[in-house]
């Protein structure tokens, strides 16, 4: 069961007309902690929308056995695949702990929605110990600081019981301590779990990256781990040499 | 956090005494029978308190489930009055005119208070999972309510045969079994009321403090969010959208009886209207903040309304312009605002709990 992979075959997502990802393939596995890289505009984020349901994709993203592609948002985010945002989006206006109850609800049946809450769930306390939160149980979301939010977004994902969690730009914003707490965060989370991290910053890919996908204009360009991909001509190439490449958006 | 609840719950308490016990003391007939009204508009309120305070549903069209309530009510009750024979005003064009064939199970009096709550359950079921599966939200979602309001009333305007027209329904001698006129009966009618109101605050009470307030809360905020949290929004705004309308339903039911008349007026455009200016008046997502605003508003209407009808719309306009530019969050955000500014002086006030977002309304 934890032992699922999600395998990605030949994903396309087009915009009317617009080819945002061409057939894209990878596969990431428990126990690694899988980055997507490219530039501006390469399709990372629209690989991780099409996965998760919010833009239409074509071709195949399976978690074990189950077709991902073509259900609707919730239904994939109960087979256990869960994801954050660029922009941390978590509920300003609840606590900490309300926020984390709401997303460890899907677990509960419906009926309990009606009673109120009484004392914090075994998870939640786990998933805030793990996450460093522990501390903020009553602070309002809304007054955390950005970091905090991020780990709050990461901590729902834990007591959700994702099996997949899809990252989008974990650490944008971040300083440099809290990118290193963040890093070690994700290596502890990803040794049961799928752990798929979009980002642009290079220098926390080479830190934490297990194997790593390059992806240029909606293709894959180079796969492997972060050695392999640096050592990738062409990767150099999209990286460092020309300015056009660099600028492209 | 974990004992304000408890707090309000004592604040229904004397809520509750004030008006069952202490109202009808103090009272005259006259201005208990006008309380009786307000209470059944802050009936309809504490609902859209709960669709709009706490959900983000701008419900502009109550009047819908209140007229849905209010007219079961009061065929029901036209019925009861008229015996045997068909009510009067069916006779009037035609002296030979039969029952309306839709008029005659609201003979029964179980099957009318049975109507009273599944009509609007059914109503907004159908239409709120039509609407909130297509995602249909904000000002579209208003607008479409509204219109809905203003088809209702243009529908019964138009058939003034079987639904008594602009005229509306009146003159109701007995209320199941009782007869209306009894002093006695009206304290009755009048506690019913104000006992459904108790209940109704009840009721939001513990949604509010229950899980289902909180991921009500969380869907107004950041509705897709809670998609990527595997529930779907749409139910969740279903049934805060079903509970508002049943108790704008129970609302308009008792409205009948406590004011003798019911006409497409009171359920029209102008009058939902007026239930949302309540709401927003006390404080939409606050516990008490509707119902105080629409008992507040209804008093306004009648005392200073009958006494200077000009003036008043111009004073319910001014007053609403007034609240929502200095207090968007209503009257009850005020005590928070005091304390806020007492502990604080020189920050400015954090975000309440219960500062919903106004982006809804705008966009």
């Amino acid at each position: 069961m934890t032992d699922a992979s999600l395998v990605v075959t030949d994903l396309r997502v087009e915009f009317s007309g617009f080819v945002a990802v061409g057939g894209v393939s990878f596969d990431a596995h428990p126990g690694e902690v899988r980055f997507l890289i490219g530039p501006n505009g390469a399709g990372k984020t629209t690989c991780i929308d099409a996965i998760t349901g919010l833009t239409k994709g074509t071709g195949s993203a399976r978690l074990g056995e189950k077709e991902l592609l073509g259900r609707q948002v919730h239904k994939i985010v109960r087979l256990g695949v869960g994801r954050t945002f660029q922009t941390a989006s978590v509920f300003d206006e609840l606590t900490v702990l309300q926020n984390l109850d709401i997303a460890a609800g899907r677990h509960r049946p419906a009926i309990s929605l009606l009673r109120a809450r009484r004392g914090v769930d075994p998870a939640i306390e786990r998933a805030l110990e793990e996450t460093g939160l522990a501390g903020e149980l009553t602070t309002p979301a809304g007054i955390l600081s950005h970091g905090q939010k991020q780990w709050l977004e990461i901590a729902m994902l834990l007591v959700q019981d994702a099996k997949v969690l899809l990252l989008d730009e974990p650490v944008a914003g971040m300083s440099q301590d809290e990118r290193t707490a963040t890093g070690e965060l994700l290596q502890r989370i990803a040794a049961k779990r799928i752990v798929l991290v979009v980002e642009h910053d290079m220098d926390f890919m080479r830190r934490y990256a297990t194997r790593v996908t390059v992806l240029h204009q909606g293709r894959v360009l180079s796969q492997g781990t972060v050695a392999e991909v640096q050592a990738d001509p062409r990767v150099q190439e999209v990286y460092l040499g020309t300015a056009d490449a660099m600028t492209e958006g | 956090m974990t004992k304000k609840p408890w707090i309000s719950l004592g604040g229904i308490g004397v809520f509750a005494v004030l008006l069952l016990a202490v109202a009808p003391l103090v009272l005259s007939d006259h201005w208990l029978n006008n309380l009786g009204k307000y209470c059944c508009w802050a009936i309809a309120a504490v609902g859209i308190g709960l669709a709009w305070g706490r959900g983000g549903m701008l419900v502009m069209g109550q009047g819908v489930f209140f007229a849905l309530g209010a007219y079961s009510m009061a065929m029901h009750l036209t019925l009861e009055s008229a015996g045997d024979r068909v009510p009067g005003f069916m006779v009037l064009y035609d002296p030979l005119a039969p029952l309306p064939a839709f008029w005659e199970p609201f003979r029964g009096a179980g099957f009318t208070l049975l109507a009273i709550v599944l009509l609007p359950v059914v109503v907004a079921g159908i239409l709120g999972y039509a609407l909130f599966k297509r995602r249909v939200k904000g000002a579209y979602f208003a607008i479409l309510t509204q219109a809905l309001a203003v088809a209702l009333a243009t529908l019964i305007s138009s058939t003034i045969r079987e639904t008594g027209g602009d005229t509306g329904l009146s003159d109701f001698k007995y209320f199941f079994g009782f007869v209306l006129n009894d002093p006695a009966n009206k304290i009755m009618v009048f506690l019913i009321a104000a006992g459904l109101l108790v209940v109704c605050l009840l009721v939001v009470w513990q949604l509010y403090r229950s899980r289902f307030g909180e991921l009500l809360v969380a869907t107004r905020d950041a509705e897709e969010r809670v998609r990527f949290l595997g529930y779907d929004p749409a139910n969740v705004k279903l049934v805060a959208f079903v509970v508002s309308a049943l108790m704008a339903s129970i609302g308009g039911a008792m409205f009948v009886p406590i004011v003798g008349i019911i006409t497409p007026a009171e359920i029209g455009a102008a009058a939902s209207i007026l239930m949302i200016a309540g709401v927003a008046f006390g404080g939409r997502a606050s516990l008490f903040g509707p119902a105080l605003g629409a008992m507040a508003v209804g008093w306004g209407q009648s005392s200073l309304g009958s006494t200077w009808p000009d003036g008043w719309t111009y004073i319910l306009g001014l007053l609403f312009i007034v609240v929502i530019l200095f207090l968007p969050n209503g009257l009850s955000s005020l005590p928070a605002r005091f304390a806020a500014a007492r502990r604080r002086p020189e920050q400015k006030a954090a975000p309440s709990a219960a500062t919903p977002e106004l982006e809804e309304v705008r966009s």
